[in-house]
């Protein structure tokens, strides 16, 4: 019972951690499948983030923390569009260069405006996304085994959780049974047969941009809305990698993505909970190890030694029209 | 690839465009401060006086340099073979470890000049083979560079915090560090270089690795255009068709060029480790290896350039702690913004300005044109 109540807890910890993973694997679905690589999931996640707890903070309401938390990240969106579809510049660069100016910038203009160390305000009720109680998860959680999954694992969390695993099947709805799906899908693998169509893979391209933007704005605003309730400074400390490393993991494909950020939240969750705990038969596990987990799996998966992940044909490179 | 702009003059393409670049990432960067409620002027005036004022600035400016060249030459090498080494950091530290290794062994024995050449190739050494892998992946599983050297970056700092909290830290230490070293593990300071120009090198860490990176700058410029490998990197940085129809072995270029970029990366670790802490901390590389990649872009990936843009760096890294100091609403994250608008202008955004200048010139080329036939006539 004891084994069963400890998964219980780790399960829900995964679940919590896996959210914005979720987010911005999808986010970055979009893009890539449209042919556009995006290192820049980490830096609009951040930028989406603290956009979300400053204006939370200064409206004290929630709804206005995420809509600013889309806006933001819409716009940083759009920057890394302009950059690699109209520009045609190198699209990793641009990624690494929308982090690092969003890392810099959350936490001058977060310090200019509340002086508090780069955090902005501790956000009160009214501000930041309260857990949903499903109904009767109080008396049935003495039922054994299905009460603690009913009021544990199921109940009991934030609006964006629930969103979270809503847009698993709503972006493959999107992907694969929308006519935009197909034409997005289509500009990533052979952009000149879909211009050749006539349609214009430039726009194709920007509004798969947008739709990163959102969600990268949705995974945003969990962090700082949701899971603590204000930004600090750093706080997505390399989840937009980890996402990167799941959409890549998962093959590009989103019910994968969903089992990859759910894999890489129990590496992240049982780490945090074996700090001090040796294991039975394997011994203490280096807490390190564990981090680094994610990373060396998805460098495994990627040499081709479990599976093959084909990235999308046209990724990475823009478009130009035959003159 | 082909290039739909016109072709401009050298001085233009080498000097004016990244120039134009610089000063619009400058004015953006200008932009923040205003919306955080200072001077800009102020603040460049601030810069520039802290990176230059005095001896120790200067000092300081060039210890940040030295470190810049190094990662800078390192992407800078990766891209001429069309390869995007984005783990310049994990490298880095990686290649402390080498480092460490000399000096915790002959630091108290030898002299500097007997540890220092160890503590090269050592950095050398583990930066290359860091690098390797992500090298070797892409080479022969057709794994992206990119990505793999991004997931090395972290796993380099999950391996590193083990090694330091675990394995080289001393006995009864508390702090995640390996023990200072004796005398034979630290590098002579540069005051003498300062001292030329009459100037007082104060406690800046300035210190002989800086020549070092100049002779790495020297070295990979003999390598990439002197050499027969070179030439390989550079055909397949252009085309990889055609350097697999002229016969280059395409895998063979690529781990070559990764390790001799991990190596570079490497040796970053000896101006921090030796040159100014005399041990190896957590996180001595501070972001270094991805200025390296703005270094890189602003230097046109040409040591000639690398070196300069190096130095530019190194001015905000010193003169943004000066910033910071008199004007304390503008802390040390300036430098990383400023930062991100140099990479997104002189990398992501370089062709922006690229039209409107071709325009200028085909315009004066016209005009002088007319000039010459109206002369004529």
């Amino acid at each position: 019972m004891d084994f069963f109540h400890v998964l219980v807890v780790l399960l829900e910890s995964t679940i919590r951690v896996s959210v914005p993973l979720i987010f911005a694997a999808l986010a970055g679905l979009f893009t890539e499948r449209a042919g556009i690589f995006d290192i820049g999931l980490e830096g609009k996640m951040l930028g989406a983030a603290f956009a979300a707890g400053a204006v939370a903070a200064v409206t004290q309401s929630v709804w206005m923390g995420l809509l600013a938390a889309i806006l933001i990240s819409i716009a940083l969106s759009l920057v890394h569009g302009y950059a690699s579809i109209t520009q045609r510049g190198n699209q990793i660069v641009s990624g690494v260069a929308i982090n690092f100016i969003v890392a810099g910038s959350t936490v001058i203009l977060g310090e200019a405006w509340f002086r508090q160390g780069g955090r902005t305000p501790a956000l009160g009720e009214g501000a930041r996304f309260q857990t949903i109680t499903f109904p009767y998860a109080d008396s049935i959680r003495e039922i054994p085994i299905l009460g603690p999954i009913y009021s544990d694992l199921l109940s009991g969390h934030f609006i964006l959780t629930y969103v979270a695993f809503a847009m698993v099947p709503i972006s493959w709805w999107i992907l694969y049974r929308t006519r935009f799906g197909l034409r997005l899908r289509a500009v990533g693998e052979n952009p000149g047969a879909v211009d050749t169509a006539g349609i214009s893979v430039i726009w194709m391209r920007y509004r798969a941009v947008i739709c990163c933007g959102i969600l990268c704005g949705f995974a945003g605003a969990y962090l700082s809305l949701a899971m603590t309730a204000g930004f600090v400074k750093g706080m997505t400390a390399g989840k937009g990698y980890i996402a990167l490393a799941a959409l890549i993991f998962a093959k590009w494909r989103p019910f994968n993505i969903m089992l990859a950020c759910l894999l890489f939240g129990f590496l992240d969750a049982l780490a945090i909970r074996l700090q001090g705990n040796p294991l039975p038969l394997i011994g203490q596990v280096p807490v390190q190890l564990m981090q680094a987990l994610p990373y060396i799996l998805t460098v495994i998966l990627l040499a081709g030694f479990i599976g093959k992940a084909i990235p999308p044909k046209a990724g990475g490179v823009p478009y130009v029209k035959e003159r | 690839m082909s290039t739909p702009y016109a072709k401009l003059p050298g001085w233009a393409e080498y000097g004016l465009i990244p120039l134009v670049n610089l000063a619009v990432a400058f004015l953006v960067a200008g932009l923040v401060v205003l919306l955080v409620g200072e001077n800009p002027l102020e603040a460049a005036y601030h810069l520039i006086n802290g990176a230059f004022g005095r001896g120790e600035y200067l000092g300081f400016t060039l210890y940040y340099a030295t470190t810049f060249i190094f990662t800078g030459l390192a992407v800078a090498v990766a891209f001429h073979a069309g390869l995007f080494n984005i783990g310049g950091e994990g490298q880095a530290y990686v290649g402390g470890i080498g480092v460490a290794l000399a000096c915790l062994w002959l630091d108290q024995t030898m002299p500097w000049f007997v540890v220092f050449p160890l503590a090269i190739l050592g950095s050398a050494f583990f930066g290359a083979a860091w690098a390797f892998l992500p090298g070797w992946l892409q080479a022969k599983r057709g794994s992206h560079i990119v990505i793999t050297t991004i997931m090395f970056n972290f796993i380099a700092s999950s391996l590193m915090v083990y090694l330091l909290t675990r394995v080289l830290k001393p006995l009864g230490s508390m702090s995640p560090q390996t023990r200072t070293f004796a005398e034979g593990g630290q590098l002579p300071k540069l005051d003498w270089l300062l001292a030329i120009f009459g100037l007082d090198i104060g406690t800046a860490p300035f210190n002989v690795s800086f020549l070092l990176a100049l002779v790495a700058a020297f070295c990979v410029w003999l390598l990439i255009w002197r050499t027969k490998l070179g030439y390989e990197m550079r055909t397949m940085g252009h085309s990889p068709s055609a350097a697999r129809y002229a016969g280059m072995s395409e895998s063979r270029i690529t781990v070559i060029t990764m390790m001799i970029s991990g190596a570079l990366a490497g040796m970053m670790a000896l101006n921090p480790i030796m040159g100014e802490q005399g041990r190896m901390q957590l996180d001595f590389v501070q972001g270094a290896g991805f200025v390296g990649i703005a270094v890189a872009l602003m230097g046109r990936s040409h040591p000639a350039g690398i070196i300069p843009a190096a130095v530019l760096f190194g001015m905000l890294y010193q003169g943004g702690a000066e910033i910071s100091f008199e004007m304390p609403s503008i802390s040390r994250d300036m430098i990383v913004i400023i930062q991100g608008l140099v990479i997104l202008f002189a990398g992501a955004l370089e062709n922006m300005f690229r039209p409107a200048i071709a325009r200028l010139f085909a315009m004066q080329s016209r005009r002088s044109a007319v000039v010459a036939q109206t002369k004529g006539a």
